[in-house]
């Protein structure tokens, strides 16, 4: 039974993780039809950020969460920056363009971003310190959680609280889900549009970023090709839970990180990723439009 | 108040609009008819810059809106019911009419905004936490309408109201819309399929053909005109 209880608390870590970045596609998808494939690397950008920021902070004898929270700040505003000029530079001047331009720009910026990582930084591994410390109150527990997993478990619960009242009740939040609806009418309601999709994309890298600072210190290192796993991981979790639907990517994010758990628990972690996409498969074979997709896309 | 001047719109290479000219004055009601694929919804969305005319110029109380953006057409007072009514089906009544009041801050005006078109429309009030894509046709057409008035227009745009409605609503929403006209003061560019009661509604009409102008009158003499009579009332 304890065994069962790690191996839930560990795919509830790793897929809240999955959860956030699915996020970053999902929100971006319901506005603009458009697979952003680079958001993997804003993902990226973002622990690497962090990794630079603890590496001078650490020099200069800082430590701990103090150190994880200003790299984790940091991180956020570089990957909102290149969030939006992502928007700006690769997909605006396409906008009412054919489906699949967009597309390609994306798969474009994605392999560019990470080779311009590549070029800039190192193709190496690079140790991430470990930022989160071992609380005291979490010894009688240890064995089952760890205290890294506990704060990863808080923070994306704590983002998701916040970011579910965001679109609720707030103007802006409002707006999206508007401009999600119907475009055409919400520019004929008087919403700038524009600047809905670049919040959308700052929102998305925001979250993003938060997931890579996370895993960085919780993995305990960094690379220019982590972008890219997480980002299939992130992306097959919001076609698991309905691309599109906000509350369907933290489902598929947890439905799928529970699956790999259990599957690695019990089975073997060689197997965790055919029992993801075995997932995957059958729950598209029996609901195409995913866990929480809209079954028809209606438009009165 | 509006004037529209030789406006041409394309679709890509498909010219919808041919040299349309129209003249609005202030308080008037106005209407434009004409037979599927004419033009009418491509005018109204040229006039809301969703549509931006390639050639031709559109000006609004003397100065040109025709290379402003949408959100700033509305801002100048200019709201558009749409065709189809366009709701947003997963929002509330209540907030449906807020997006309506999306360019505004005075909360306090909105509230008593709020207010007043639940007193045009008793039954949104009771559908307040309803979502919008729930509702029946005729709810929806008034909720676009309310949707609009909490713009405050000056102009406010109609594209068929009347379309797919029981004549006791449509009937329902005429009233109405003479209402917003006579208390408040506001211009009315109404499109219709439903010609005879559009031309009762309305003090003058347009005709459209294929993506041009082909009269112009009162809408008493349009009412009498034997096209007219021929072509879009039926008889
Ligand atoms: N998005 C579009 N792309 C290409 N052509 C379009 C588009 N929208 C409209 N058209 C064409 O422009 C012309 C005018 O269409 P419009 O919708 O303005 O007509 P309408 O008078 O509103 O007709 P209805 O009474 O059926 O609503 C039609 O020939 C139509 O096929
Ligand atoms: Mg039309």
């Amino acid at each position: 039974m304890e065994y069962f209880i790690e191996l839930f608390l560990s795919g509830l870590t790793r897929g809240s993780i999955y959860a956030l970045i699915a996020l970053g596609y999902t929100m971006v998808y319901g506005i603009i039809q458009l697979i952003n494939f680079a958001h993997g690397e804003i993902y990226m950008i973002g622990a690497f950020v962090a990794y630079i920021v603890c590496g001078v902070m650490t020099i200069y004898g800082f430590h701990g969460v103090s150190v994880l929270i200003i790299a984790g700040m940091l991180a956020i505003i570089y990957s909102c920056a290149y969030g939006y000029t992502l928007e700006k530079v690769a997909y605006r001047p396409l906008r009412g363009a054919p489906r699949l331009s967009p597309l390609i720009s994306a798969i474009g910026m994605s392999i560019f971003l990470q080779n311009y990582v590549l070029l800039a930084q190192t193709s190496d591994f690079l140790p991430f310190p470990a930022l989160i410390p071992d609380f005291e109150f979490m010894e009688p527990v240890a064995h089952i959680i760890g205290s890294a997993e506990l704060v990863i478990l808080i923070t994306t619960l704590v983002t998701m609280i916040l970011l579910t009242l965001l679109i609720k009740y707030t103007k802006i939040g409002k707006a999206m889900r508007a401009t999600q609806q119907d475009m055409s009418m919400a520019r004929l309601v008087g919403i700038n549009v524009d600047q809905v999709i670049s919040v959308t994309f700052i929102i998305g890298s925001a979250l993003a970023a938060i997931g890579g600072v996370l895993v960085a210190s919780y993995i305990g290192q960094v690379n220019f090709y982590i972008g890219f796993l997480a980002g299939v991981k992130a992306f097959t979790a919001a076609v698991l839970g309905g691309i599109g639907s906000v509350p369907g990517a933290v489902i598929g994010g947890l439905v799928l990180g529970l699956t790999e758990s259990f599957a690695a628990g019990y089975i073997s972690s060689d197997y965790e990723d055919v029992f993801a996409f075995g997932l995957l498969v059958l729950i598209l074979i029996l609901r195409p439009s995913g866990i929480m997709g809209r079954t028809t896309k209606q438009k009165v | 108040m509006l004037r529209l001047q030789n406006v041409q719109t394309y679709y890509g290479n498909i010219q919808a609009l041919k040299d349309v000219t129209i003249d609005i004055e202030e308080g008037e009601i106005v209407t434009l008819i004409g037979a599927n694929g004419a033009g009418k919804t491509t005018t109204l969305m040229s006039i809301c810059g969703i549509t931006p005319p390639r050639k031709g110029e559109i000006a609004f109380k003397g100065s040109r809106i025709h290379q402003l953006k949408p959100e700033q057409i509305v801002k100048l007072g200019i709201c558009q019911v749409p065709e189809g009514r366009r709701i947003f089906p997963g929002m509330t009544v209540v907030e449906n009419l807020e997006m309506g009041a999306f360019l505004r801050n005075d909360k306090a005006a909105i509230k008593g905004d709020l207010d007043m078109v639940f007193d045009l429309f008793p039954i949104l009030e009771q559908r307040r936490t309803q979502l919008g894509g729930t509702l029946s046709g005729g709810e929806q057409q008034m909720l676009a309408i309310s949707r609009a008035l909490m713009a405050r227009p000056r102009l406010l745009l109609l594209d068929e109201p009347s379309l797919g409605l029981a004549p006791l609503i449509i009937q329902q929403i005429f009233e109405i819309i003479k209402k917003i006209n006579k208390e408040n003061g506001t211009t009315i560019f109404l499109v219709e399929q439903n010609a005879n009661q559009a031309l009762k509604l309305a003090d003058r009409g347009y005709v459209m053909e294929n993506g041009r102008i082909t009269l112009v009158d009162k809408a008493s003499a349009l009412l009498a005109n034997d096209e007219v009579r021929k072509a879009y009332l039926g008889l």
